[in-house]
């Protein structure tokens, strides 16, 4: 639940006179949080001092009580505005002065009411339906001529995201990475959110769901058994990747190797290179992965697990691709509509070995989701932990290396 | 010459009950009220020097006696109270009328801002100390720095027998303050001592600020206290000040002593 919020201005001799400390302590002894905003301190004895602060609380009621019990000591309301919006001039086009969205909780006014903005994701619109008293994102492209876009700033609250009650490696918001941060305990971690997800999707819960999204490096590396297994285990039910990772998992299935290298031995293997297209070809016969599955012509790996377990796979194409394989979208705005659509219900997402797919997941995931970003490649989590989530977590390690270790601390053994 | 506006006490009674200490059932008895107030008078005048302005009692107006609450004057400048209950919002026209015949430059503050002048304004010649949540409104200070250009430091009074700042805090010409710590909360208190070091600091006893010991008048070295504070008196001695203490009792029925009866023109 979004908290309640609301911004009073305090101003006067109000730092020697300790009233802004008592308006803060009145604030957090109540059960609210505050966010101290334009602090002028007077140049002078003389000069009077003013503070604008954002007062937040549970509830409605609470903030209530705060600002009745604030406000004797000079704590005065801010007036606050409707938000303002116009229609979509085109299809696919905002209007001029529109609103662009964060990926955190947002609430804009209509009408005096707060009303949550539904699909939270940065970089989008807020296409409002005055009526139902209702707002929704909306990418640009997917705008339609007429449609409500807020414009302007007035009327609109952006709320940072409060600090989680669990005590894991997500409730300390940092977004600190480095290689040199010890790997162990922050899979422990991880394992056991995963853990608590699985026992609440299977009871029901909404918001229970894993993402994960990978790049081919899964298979490469050695991950692909411990990455079945989770799926196997009903760790996972929502994957993202490109026509690599699943083309790489069927044919280390069909041949053992992958990009040509065989798995065991470690070396390549004659005419290797082949193996990813005929596998990709096979599949193109057959008609589609779930097909190739269900008919057993792939028993093993990623792929056959997800379609055993029913996981919602969304694949993304790019520019050279081989095949592609049948499911992958080519229309890349096809394929960001898919992943969005995805999206609801997620509680926890897992990044792995792929820029492009963990930054385009990333980008399509609100703050409030906790986010494990792993990479061989310090930049890309690095990238992920700059849009100032407090829930996201870089690991730079080996794909083969989290998954294995992830997978133990939930019980695996090979 | 130190000048104080004073107003006769002919129609001073209990006729409603604003504070704790007033008891419609407790009446006042006029004639020694008159008594108290003109031994007042001859100290302020005989004893101090303090040069008198009086103005004309109003009937139906009994606590109009308590000048210190028509306003806050600066030089030439008059800045009228506005109070918190409607029994005393009809003596604003008096004093507002008073000012302008005497010629200051009258100013007011919003109609929704509630100040009730020196019984909430009190200070040094440079910092300003302003009494707030009982009668005054915090948000008056701002503006009232602004226009007399001094630091004003906000107090608040959480103990309702001391509902304005003139009940417990009484600054002295030689830099000290008269006050009773219990009339504020931690921040308040805080607040003093960050600004008034330890031998700065009078602390009156509680049975001596229930006399209205801190409700004194400092003119000089000379400082006037209701009777019956020989703490305070002792402490004040103490300190080179010479006390006057005069009965005052009939004006503690409605709240208010010596300071309270005065306003401090200049």
């Amino acid at each position: 639940m979004t908290a309640s919020q609301e911004t009073v201005f305090l101003q006067g001799h109000i730092i020697d006179s300790l009233i802004l400390a008592k308006v803060l302590d009145t604030i957090l002894m109540m059960g609210g949080t505050f966010d101290l905003q334009d602090v002028k301190i007077g140049a002078t004895r003389d000069a009077p001092s003013q503070a604008r602060i954002v007062v937040r609380a549970p509830s409605s009621r609470v903030l209530g009580e705060i600002l009745r019990a604030i406000q004797p000591h000079g704590a005065a309301i801010e007036r606050e505005e409707d938000c303002r919006f116009e229609p979509a001039p085109a299809a696919g086009v905002f209007p001029d002065q529109f609103y662009a969205t964060t990926h955190l909780p947002t609430q804009i006014r209509l009408d005096g009411e707060w009303v949550e903005v539904e699909g939270l994701e940065m970089d989008l619109g807020i296409c409002v339906d005055p009526a139902k008293a209702r707002a929704r994102t909306v990418p640009m492209g997917a705008v339609t001529a007429g449609e409500l876009i807020v414009t302007g700033r007035d009327g609109i609250r952006v709320t940072p995201l409060a600090r989680p009650t669990e005590r894991d490696v997500f409730g300390f918001m940092e977004s600190v990475v480095s290689s040199e941060r010890p790997h162990q305990p922050v899979i422990a971690d991880i394992a056991q959110r995963m853990q608590k997800l699985r026992a609440w999707h299977r009871q029901g819960h909404a918001g229970a769901k894993v993402l994960l999204a990978g790049g081919p490096a899964i298979v490469h590396a050695g991950g692909r058994d411990a990455l079945a297994w989770l799926v196997d285990q009903g760790y996972v039910q929502v994957l993202f990747c490109g026509n690599a990772l699943a083309a790489h998992d069927m044919e280390a299935g069909l041949y053992g190797t992958s990009l040509g290298y065989g798995l065991a031995a470690g070396r390549s293997v004659p005419h290797g290179h082949e193996h990813h297209l005929r596998t990709i070809n096979r599949i193109r016969a057959i008609g589609s992965i779930q097909e190739a599955v269900r008919s057993g012509v792939v028993a093993d790996g990623i792929m056959a697990a997800c379609v055993r377990r029913d996981v919602k796979m969304v694949m993304a194409g790019t520019i050279r691709d081989d095949g592609p394989l049948p499911g992958v979208l080519t229309d890349s705005m096809e394929a960001q509509q898919a992943m969005r659509a995805e999206i609801h219900g997620v509680g926890l997402a897992l990044l792995v070995a792929s820029t492009l797919h963990a930054i385009a997941t990333g980008n399509l995931l609100p703050a409030t989701i906790p986010t494990v970003c792993v990479d061989v490649n310090p930049a890309v989590p690095t990238k992920l932990a700059d849009r100032g989530s407090f829930q996201a977590v870089g690991l730079v390690m080996d794909a083969a290396s989290f998954l294995i270790e992830l997978a133990r601390e939930l019980g695996w053994r090979p | 010459m130190s000048r104080l506006l004073v107003c006769r006490p002919d129609y001073f009674q209990i006729d409603y009950e604003i504070n704790p200490w007033m008891r419609r059932t407790n009446a006042v008895d006029p004639a020694r009220a008159i008594g108290q107030w003109q031994a007042l008078m001859d100290v302020l005048v005989h004893d101090v020097g303090a040069g008198l302005e009086q103005m004309r009692p109003v009937q139906g107006l009994p606590d109009m006696v308590f000048t210190a609450n028509a306003g806050v004057v600066v030089g030439r400048r008059a800045l009228v109270s506005r109070f918190r209950y409607p029994e005393r919002q009809r003596e604003e026209a008096y004093f507002e009328r008073w000012f302008r015949e005497q010629g200051y430059e009258v100013l007011t503050l919003d109609k929704n801002l509630y100040f009730e002048g020196a019984g909430d304004l009190l200070g040094f010649p440079d910092t300003w100390f302003g009494g707030y949540r009982q009668r005054s409104d915090i948000q008056a200070f701002p503006r009232l720095s602004e226009i007399f250009q001094r630091e004003i430091i906000p107090l608040e009074l959480i103990d309702t027998r001391f509902y304005h700042l003139d009940t417990c805090f009484c600054p002295l010409s030689g830099g000290e303050v008269l006050y009773f710590p219990s009339a504020f909360d931690s921040y308040g208190q805080a607040a003093i001592a960050q600004r008034l070091p330890e031998d700065r600091r009078l602390v009156v006893p509680e049975e001596e600020a229930l006399r209205f010991a801190c409700n004194a008048v400092c003119i000089g070295k000379q400082v006037v206290i209701p009777a019956a504070c020989p703490r305070t008196t002792q402490l004040l001695e103490s300190r080179g000040y010479r006390t006057y203490a005069v009965q005052l009792d009939e004006f503690m029925k409605s709240g208010g002593a010596a300071k309270c009866l005065t306003l401090a023109l200049d």
